[in-house]
C-alpha cells in the first residue's frame, strides 16, 4: 500500500501529531510584533558564550529541550532528531546532537529544512518507525553573516532587496499519540531554478520553487487557497511574496487574505530589515510560536507550512551559478475538541 | 532551450519589481559624510601644524593619516564606523578610514579562529583585493613613465 496521492504528495493514513512548538529568538527578533508568541527572548546575541556559533547551538539545545518538556515528554523519550541549520556541514545541529545522545539525522535544505525535517519526521511517525520525534532547526545572524556576507563590522551599505537573518532556533515534536495537531500531508519540493544568480535576492530564487510546490499540493489534494485558514511561507521576504503570488496567479490559484509570509512579518518596517526575515531559524520560530498557537486556539483549523530555501554557497555563487530554490509543505489540521 | 527563455523571460518579470535604491539621497549623504571626514583630516593636519610648527609637511601628512586610521579602527572596535557606513556608503569607504575599516572588521570577525588562521589569514579579505590592484597599477604607471622618461 502507497500512502501517495496525485504525483508527489504524501498521505498519511494515521496522522501524526505536532504534539509542541518552541521558539527562541535574539534580542532584535525580541522587538519584533510577534514577540509576545515566542517561549524565550535572549537578552544579548551571543546568549553569554564566547561566539556566535556556540550561541546558535545553545540555542538549538534549549530549543529541543523546551519542545520536549512542553511535550511532556523526557530527552531518553525522543527516538529521533532531525534538523539542520545553515552553517557549513551542519555543525549547529550535529554538535548539539552531540548533547542528546540520540539518533540524529541531519539534513540540509538551507531555510526550508523546518518544514523538511517535520515531513521527515512525520514520515518516520507514521511509518510506525519511530515514538517521538524530534524536528529542530537554528540560525544566527552573526554566523550567517560572516559565512554568506561581510564581517558585521564592515561599513557597507545593504542592498534594499536584503533580507535580515533571523536569530533563533525552532523545534517542533511529532508523535505518533497523544494531543496535537494532525498532520495530514506532506509534500517534498522540487529544486526549481529559473536563472537568478544575485545572492541579495533570495526572495525572487526561491518564489518559482514555492509557487511549484503549492500547485503540486493543490492540484494532488484536489484543493485550493480557499480551503485553508493560513498558507504561510518561510521567508520569500517582501519582493519574494509578491512575485509568489503573482506566480500563483498565472497557475491560476487566487491567494488572498490568508496568505503570509514568514520573513515579513517578523520585523517591523522600521526594524531595517528590508525586505524582511530569513534562515532556518525564521520559519522555525514563527511556526513554532505565532502559528502553533493560532492552531491550539482554534484561530486556523488548516494551514499550510512551506518554508522555502535557497540552495547556495558562498563557492558556488561565487563561481558564477545560479540559485537554486526548494519549498516543502505540509499540511496541519487542528485539533479536535472531543465530545 | 525552452528553460532558457523561461529564466530570461523570469529574469525581467522581477527585474521591473526591484525596489530601486534611491539615486539623490544616497549621493547627498556619501558627499556630505565623505566631505565631513576629509575636513576632519585637513583639521588634524592644520591642528598638528600649530602644534609643532618644526615639523616637516611630509611628517605632518603621516601623522595626520596615522591618527585617522586609528579613529577609524577605534570606531569600528566599539561598533559606530558599521552604522555610518551603513548611512553613508561610498562617503565612508573612499577616504582612508574606510580601508582601516576593512581591515579591523574582519580581524574582530575571524579572531575567534586563532590568531594565525583567523585574524592574520582573514585580515585582508576584504582590502586585499584595493592592495592588490594598488600595486599593480602603480607598477603599470611606473613603466608607462619609465618609458616616456627614456624617450
Amino acid at each position: 500500500m502507497i500512502n501517495r496521492v496525485g504525483n508527489s504528495t504524501i498521505k498519511f493514513k494515521m496522522p501524526p501529531k505536532w504534539v509542541s512548538g518552541y521558539a527562541i529568538v535574539g534580542p532584535k527578533e525580541g522587538q519584533s510584533p510577534l514577540a509576545t508568541y515566542f517561549d524565550y527572548i535572549l537578552k544579548n546575541d551571543t546568549f553569554n558564550e564566547k561566539t556566535y556559533e556556540l550561541a546558535e547551538r545553545k540555542m538549538f539545545e534549549q530549543a529541543i529541550c523546551g519542545a520536549t518538556d512542553k511535550a511532556n515528554l523526557l530527552s531518553t523519550d525522543i527516538d529521533v532528531l532531525i534538523g539542520g541549520d545553515l552553517l557549513n556541514q551542519i555543525i549547529s545541529s550535529s554538535f548539539s546532537a552531540r548533547q542528546l545522545q540520540t539518533s540524529f539525522i541531519g539534513l540540509f535544505g538551507a531555510c526550508s529544512t523546518m518544514t523538511e525535517s517535520i515531513a521527515v519526521g512525520s514520515c518516520l511517525v507514521d511509518g510506525g518507525y519511530a515514538k517521538n520525534v524530534a524536528c529542530a532547526t537554528s540560525s544566527h545572524f552573526s554566523t550567517a553573516e560572516r559565512q554568506f556576507r561581510f564581517p558585521l563590522e564592515l561599513g557597507c551599505q545593504r542592498p534594499p532587496t536584503a533580507q535580515w537573518t533571523v536569530t533563533g532556533a525552532g523545534c517542533s515534536i511529532i508523535s505518533c499519540k497523544g494531543k496535537g495537531h494532525k498532520i495530514t500531508h506532506v509534500c517534498f519540493g522540487k529544486v526549481i531554478d529559473f536563472g537568478i544568480n544575485d545572492m541579495n535576492n533570495m526572495g525572487a530564487a526561491m518564489a518559482p520553487a514555492a509557487a511549484d510546490t503549492l500547485k503540486t499540493l493543490f492540484q494532488d489534494t484536489n484543493t485550493g487557497p480557499d480551503d485553508y485558514d493560513l498558507i504561510a511561507t518561510g521567508d520569500l521576504g517582501k519582493l519574494g511574496s509578491e512575485i509568489f503570488i503573482d506566480l500563483m496567479e498565472n497557475f491560476g490559484y487566487r491567494l488572498g487574505n490568508n496568505y503570509c509570509d514568514c520573513g515579513q512579518i517578523m520585523f517591523k518596517n522600521s526594524q531595517m530589515a528590508f525586505m524582511g526575515g530569513s534562515g532556518c531559524g525564521c520559519s522555525a520560530t514563527v511556526m513554532n510560536s505565532y502559528i502553533y498557537s493560532k492552531l491550539s486556539s482554534k484561530e486556523y483549523k488548516k494551514v499550510i507550512l512551506m518554508s522555502t530555501g535557497a540552495l547556495l554557497s558562498t563557492t558556488s555563487s561565487q563561481q558564477g551559478e545560479t540559485i537554486p530554490g526548494i519549498a516543502h509543505a505540509v499540511i496541519v489540521e487542528a485539533e479536535e475538541d472531543k465530545k | 532551450m525552452e528553460q532558457e527563455e523561461a529564466n530570461i523571460y523570469y529574469g525581467k518579470f522581477v527585474e521591473n519589481r526591484l525596489p530601486k535604491t534611491k539615486f539623490f539621497p544616497s549621493l547627498l549623504r556619501a558627499f556630505y559624510v565623505g566631505g565631513l571626514i576629509c575636513c576632519i583630516g585637513q583639521g588634524i593636519s592644520d591642528g598638528l601644524k600649530v602644534l609643532f610648527p618644526n615639523l616637516t609637511m611630509d611628517i605632518v601628512q603621516a601623522y595626520t593619516l596615522v591618527i585617522l586610521i586609528f579613529i577609524a579602527s577605534f570606531l569600528t572596535g566599539i561598533g559606530v564606523y558599521d552604522r555610518i557606513g551603513a548611512y553613508a556608503g561610498a562617503g565612508s569607504i573612499v577616504p582612508i578610514t574606510g580601508f582601516s575599516n576593512s581591515i579591523a572588521s574582519p580581524a574582530l570577525e575571524f579572531k575567534s579562529e586563532g590568531w594565525i588562521f583567523g585574524l592574520c589569514v582573514k585580515m585582508f579579505t576584504i582590502a586585499g583585493p584595493v592592495i592588490v590592484t594598488g600595486i599593480a597599477c602603480s607598477m603599470i604607471v611606473g613603466l608607462i613613465y619609465y618609458i616616456v622618461g627614456l624617450l
